[in-house]
């Protein structure tokens, strides 16, 4: 909301600069977003008077003005505007004179005709945006001379309040001023309202039919409007100030209230009104265009204004088009209502509009209002448009200023809610000048709400509002007070940020990629995956929730491919979400990237490009971490995004718990990646969990390690032969571990050698080979039945 | 025996001239070994006199023994030149860089949140973290913004249906928290948030730290202290203003929003504080008692505080980024500067 502060000091004028109110009112929970001058800086202006007009001698559109400026002698200015004419005010910038955008009016001969001046248009002062049609005409009560700025008060600043969804009650001077005086403890002057008589009987019928939704409705009838005249140029202004352009004076009148008291009204056009004003539910089916010439489509769940044929207004929110005020409008019938906030709120929502009116009315507006804002907008309508007001018609029930909403606030707790007794004088003349009925009692304070407040209901609300006007800042600061004790810490779970570490040495850096991915190109890497999908995206291809942490990588490694960097590692941790919304998993991962060479360049680095085992590498790094690598399997498997020949699911304790594998070509040709990427993710709860390490006694006796060269098929997994080692490797095999595969020379076609190296060590004696031979023997032929693998020459 | 002189003469000349220690061996072998020049000699002693024995001997030891030194002395000389020859053929250009895997870095939001999360484990906070796809209840329902409260107009939710969204704080997890603990309950929760916002100062997705103390007697001061220590150690700056505005979160009464002084300018005045001297940081209040009603709390035995803040906010405070986009880039060149 924007108001002009000279409007607001006319309310209240704390002895404060225009900054040090803001900062007050901002401080206060009122949060002033930007102070603006009204009028850009100008000087020279006078009000002066066209004493006579005549066309130019020379030029069509230009005419010569004899312009008394107040100075005694007419000065000969020549102006083209069309509605210049003998006899105006009008706000003339003298021969020296600066205007907006640094200006310089000098003397000046146009088409041979001496001018000394320019007349002004709103435009060329600043006043409005858009190129003014014509001059500016004052009013003729304007003082001869006088400087102009200072005629307009135009040493005035626009403020912009920023407010929260509480504080409807501040969406108006009234409220806003209320909340000056009382932070500066000063009475607040409001204008004064008086029923307006009646000059003539003709009233026309309300009948509310959901007094839940609209409990008041106040109506009149003006007859005899001239929806012709002049808004007067105070009222203009102040709407300018207020960030609202002039309509017509119906229009500007209504808009006036509203920023005033706060209650937005509406006015319809009585010769289209039939039978009577009806606030009742929309029937299925019914239509309604809309003042912006939309049209909404209705039933049961809007509260409408009708006529006894037809809807003429969305309740609260906008008027329609057909009932509203035009140029030919004669009377008018003025509604000032009460809506509750929900079904504002809801229906508002429902046909995506926010208004003014609607904007207030979902916040709450002071169900005392409407009289007093009927009777306040009749006024300046009868005053502008001279139109002729009937009598009041009020149907429902006009609320109390202080509803029954009593709350009783204690002392005690005042006191331990803020950790500072402030005292009993404060605390109630800070109630009371918030518009609060207070009465002490021993234990506190009883407290009635005014109906302006929707937001006051519990003790908490007048502990806020007793610590906003005493000031946060001038409350104390405490350190919370707790008992020291132990919290259990699982020594086997390895944290999350020893493992992004452990990445980060490895040479991976951490993305953070959105949790919304591409539906395409989710598909493409994860076709046959469910996952949730957004119903009011931010744009199409952030519309799908990431089922994996690959989406968000690859689109990483696009972005830095794209730009020069050719060597790219990247780990993300994150949830995923598979399944659908009724039966979703929200599983945290870990995962990673890496492309490009396998190690940086440099004068003694391997430049070779990173291959599944470096991925594999890092990525058993990390198993490791645990310190349960043994509970963890890699199988080969397929996975849509990953090469069939170079994937493998990864298992913890027989339990798939994620993938590793090198991009899928196809995939890789569909994305347009220039390199080759290994991809992995592994569930992050299992990779976090370990164990805590269990000692066991060393050995004093010597090792004995037997080597064992197999010929297997190539397709044969170093898995199979080193499970089968350890099967057959007996209760003392200390170790198996693979030191070498190799194939070529020496190795026919279609085989590869594995060599793997066994070692057996006894706790409490040394092994002999009679012991060990039929182990190996047992190995060897195991692996020929299951494996045909034979032992090399 | 008369030519011992001459035969030392030339044994010298040849240790002299070794130029290594095989040569010098060879030439050691060749008088003093076994088969020796020298050692013959020795052998040839019993064929004098017992007269002319003794004094034969006594000359030929004496020369044995000094070619002996003399050899010894070569030795070390050819040692110590050697051992000088290969440190000069061996030396390296220590400037050279060491073999290693480049690091690479945790990402700035990431270290971010870990910074403020361990700042609160330390002094006794649990962290808690939930589901992202949440419930209307929790994200809004249990905390007080009911269907229709213009406070859901204050963040633009995603939905995916009805009764699902993508949560738009962490504060559901508070409420999840309080829902399976008793009181005292101290935790900071910290996670990724969505909002339907996307412009310069906006992304749909960020990230929140949430926190929470419920306790008997717990006050708006122990609220303000707790977030005035949070916001000058997260900053390491003991005299950081800090200021605290009255404001609205439906959950909180009563809420307030927290103002830095701006960490770039001092409080001066620059474009990042729009000139104003002080910088938003962090939403926070007393727990309403709605939300504690919701979660079966006592409010008149217990009172909390809840605090919420982004953490792209603090870390671009902190680490100067000008472009909260950049965080979501993942730009290699970005992510390189906060290894």
């Amino acid at each position: 909301m924007k108001v002009s502060e000279q409007w607001l000091r006319e309310w209240v004028s704390p002895a404060l600069s225009t900054q040090a109110l803001a900062d007050q009112v901002t401080m206060a929970g009122l949060e002033i977003d930007g102070i603006e001058p009204v009028a850009a800086a100008f000087s020279g202006v006078v009000v002066a008077k066209v004493l006579a007009c005549v066309p130019h001698p020379d030029a069509d559109k230009l005419r010569l003005c004899q312009v008394d400026d107040g100075s005694g002698e007419p000065v000969q200015v020549v102006c083209g505007a069309p509605n210049v004419a003998a006899g105006q005010t009008i706000a003339f910038a003298r021969v020296g004179a600066v205007l907006p955008g640094d200006f310089k009016i000098k003397k000046a001969k146009l088409r041979g005709a001496e001018s000394r001046g320019m007349i002004c248009s709103a435009s060329e002062l600043g006043l409005e945006e858009d190129t003014s049609e014509g001059i500016l005409v004052l009013s003729e009560t304007a003082p001869l001379g006088e400087d102009f700025r200072d005629w307009m008060k135009l040493d005035d600043h626009t403020l912009e309040l920023d407010l929260t969804p509480n504080r409807g009650d501040c969406l108006s001077l009234k409220g806003l001023a209320r909340e000056v005086g009382v932070l500066n403890r000063q009475t607040v002057v409001a204008p004064v309202i008086e029923a307006v008589e009646a000059t003539h009987s003709e009233s026309f019928d309300v009948r509310v039919e959901d007094s839940e939704s609209c409990p008041c409705y106040v109506g009149r009838v003006i007859k005899g409007v001239d929806v012709t005249a002049e808004t007067p140029l105070w009222m203009v202004e102040r709407l300018r100030r207020s960030g609202i352009r002039s309509i017509d004076p119906v229009v500007d009148v209504t808009n006036y209230v509203m920023l005033e008291l706060g209650q937005p009204l509406h006015a319809f056009d009585l010769a289209n009104l039939n039978g009577a004003v009806v606030v009742r539910r929309a029937r299925s089916g019914e239509r309604l265009i809309l003042l912006d010439g939309q049209e909404l489509s209705l039933d049961e769940s809007t509260l409408v204004i009708a006529d006894e044929q037809s809807p003429l207004a969305i309740a609260g929110v906008m008027g329609g088009e057909s009932s509203g005020v035009n140029t030919s409008t004669c009377d008018v019938f003025l509604e000032a209502a009460h809506f509750s906030p929900l079904p504002i709120a809801s229906q508002a929502r429902q046909h995506g509009l926010h208004t003014d009116a609607s904007h207030r009315f979902e916040r709450g507006v002071d169900p005392g209002l409407p009289r007093l804002a009927a009777e306040r907008a009749t006024a300046l309508l009868v005053e502008i448009t001279g139109g002729q007001p009937g009598p009041l018609v009020e149907a429902g029930e006009i609320a109390q200023p202080l509803d029954e909403q009593r709350i009783m606030l204690r002392r005690a707790r005042l006191d331990q809610a803020l950790s500072k007794v402030i005292n009993s004088g404060e605390v109630v003349e800070i109630l009371e000048r918030l518009g609060m009925a207070v009465e002490s009692e021993a234990a506190g304070w009883h407290v009635s709400v005014p109906s302006w407040r929707f937001d006051v209901a519990i003790e908490e609300d007048l502990i806020e509002e007793i610590a906003r006007i005493h000031g946060y800042n001038q409350l104390p600061s405490n350190r919370p007070q707790a008992s020291l004790s132990f919290k259990r810490d699982d020594e086997a779970i390895t944290p999350v940020g020893l493992l992004r570490r452990q990445m980060a040495a490895r040479g991976y850096f951490e993305a953070v990629t959105y949790s919304f991915v591409a539906p395409e190109l989710q598909s493409t890497l994860l076709p046959d995956v469910l996952s949730p999908v957004l119903a009011n995206p931010i744009s199409s291809d952030l519309s799908v929730m990431r089922a994996s942490l690959f989406p968000g990588l690859i689109r990483a490694l696009q972005h830095n491919l794209n730009r020069q960097q050719a060597r790219v590692r990247l780990f993300e941790t994150g949830l995923v979400f598979q399944g659908t919304l009724d039966a979703l998993d929200q599983v945290s991962m870990f995962g990673g990237l890496a492309c490009g060479s396998c190690e940086a360049e440099g004068w003694s680095s391997v430049n070779s490009p990173v291959d599944f085992f470096d991925v594999k590498g890092d990525l058993e790094s990390l198993l490791a971490m645990g310190g349960s690598l043994d509970a963890w399997r890699f199988e080969a498997a397929e996975h849509s995004a990953l090469h069939p020949g170079q994937c493998a699911r990864l298992l913890y304790h027989g339990e798939e718990a994620g993938w590793i594998g090198t991009l899928h070509p196809a995939v890789r040709a569909e994305l347009g990646l220039k390199s080759d990427a290994v991809l992995f993710e592994v569930q992050l709860d299992k990779l976090m969990a370990g164990q805590v390490p269990a000692f066991n006694p060393l050995s004093r006796f010597p090792e004995v390690r037997r080597d064992l060269a197999f010929l297997v098929e190539t397709s044969c997994s170093v898995q199979a032969l080193l499970d089968l080692a350890r099967e057959g490797g007996g209760e003392w095999l200390a170790q198996a571990h693979l030191f070498d595969v190799y194939q070529g020379k020496g190795v026919a076609e279609g085989y590869k050698s594995v060599a793997l190296g066994l070692t057996w060590q006894h706790p409490s004696r040394t092994l002999n080979d009679e012991e060990i031979n039929p182990l190996v023997d047992t190995i060897v032929e195991k692996s020929r039945q299951e494996l045909g693998a034979s032992l090399r020459a | 025996m008369e030519h011992l002189p001459t035969l030392v003469s030339k044994a010298r000349q040849a240790i002299d001239a070794a130029e290594d220690i095989a040569a010098l061996d060879h030439v050691r072998v060749h008088y003093l070994g076994k088969k020796g020049e020298i050692t013959a000699l020795l052998k040839g002693l019993g064929r004098l006199s017992a007269e002319e024995r003794p004094a034969a001997g006594e000359q030929i030891n004496q020369a044995k023994q000094q070619l002996f030194q003399l050899i010894e002395a070569r030795k070390t000389s050819l040692e110590t030149a050697a051992l000088a020859q290969r440190l000069a053929a061996e030396r390296i250009d220590v400037t050279l860089p060491g073999r290693h895997q480049l690091d690479g870095g945790l990402h700035p939001v990431m270290r971010t949140l870990e910074r403020i999360e361990a700042l609160f484990t330390r002094i006794g906070f649990d962290v808690a973290t939930g589901p992202e796809i949440e419930d209307d209840y929790h994200n809004f329902e249990a905390l007080n913004i009911p269907a229709h409260h213009p406070a859901r107009g204050m963040a633009d939710t995603f939905y995916f249906d009805a009764s699902r969204l993508l949560r738009t704080h962490t504060s559901p997890v508070q409420v999840r928290t309080m829902e399976t603990q008793s009181p005292p309950i101290r935790i900071v929760c910290p996670g990724r948030v969505y909002r339907s916002d996307s412009d310069l100062t906006h992304t749909p997705m960020f990230h929140q730290v949430e926190g929470l103390l419920v306790d008997e007697n717990v006050s708006f001061a122990d609220l303000k202290g707790t977030v005035e220590d949070f916001l000058q150690a997260f900053f390491e700056r003991d005299d950081l203003s800090v200021r605290f505005r009255p404001s609205y979160f439906p959950f909180t009464e009563p809420s307030a929003e927290v103002d830095i002084q701006c960490v770039m300018c001092a409080g001066e005045g620059c474009r990042v504080c729009s000139h104003t001297g002080w910088i938003e940081v962090l939403g926070c209040g007393m727990v309403h008692p709605a939300v504690f009603n919701h979660v079966g709390i006592d409010t008149e035995r217990y009172t909390g505080f809840a605090f919420g803040m982004g953490a792209e906010r603090l870390a671009m405070l902190r680490y100067g980024v000008n472009d909260l986009r950049l965080f979501f880039d993942n730009d290699l060149r970005f992510l390189r500067q906060f290894a």
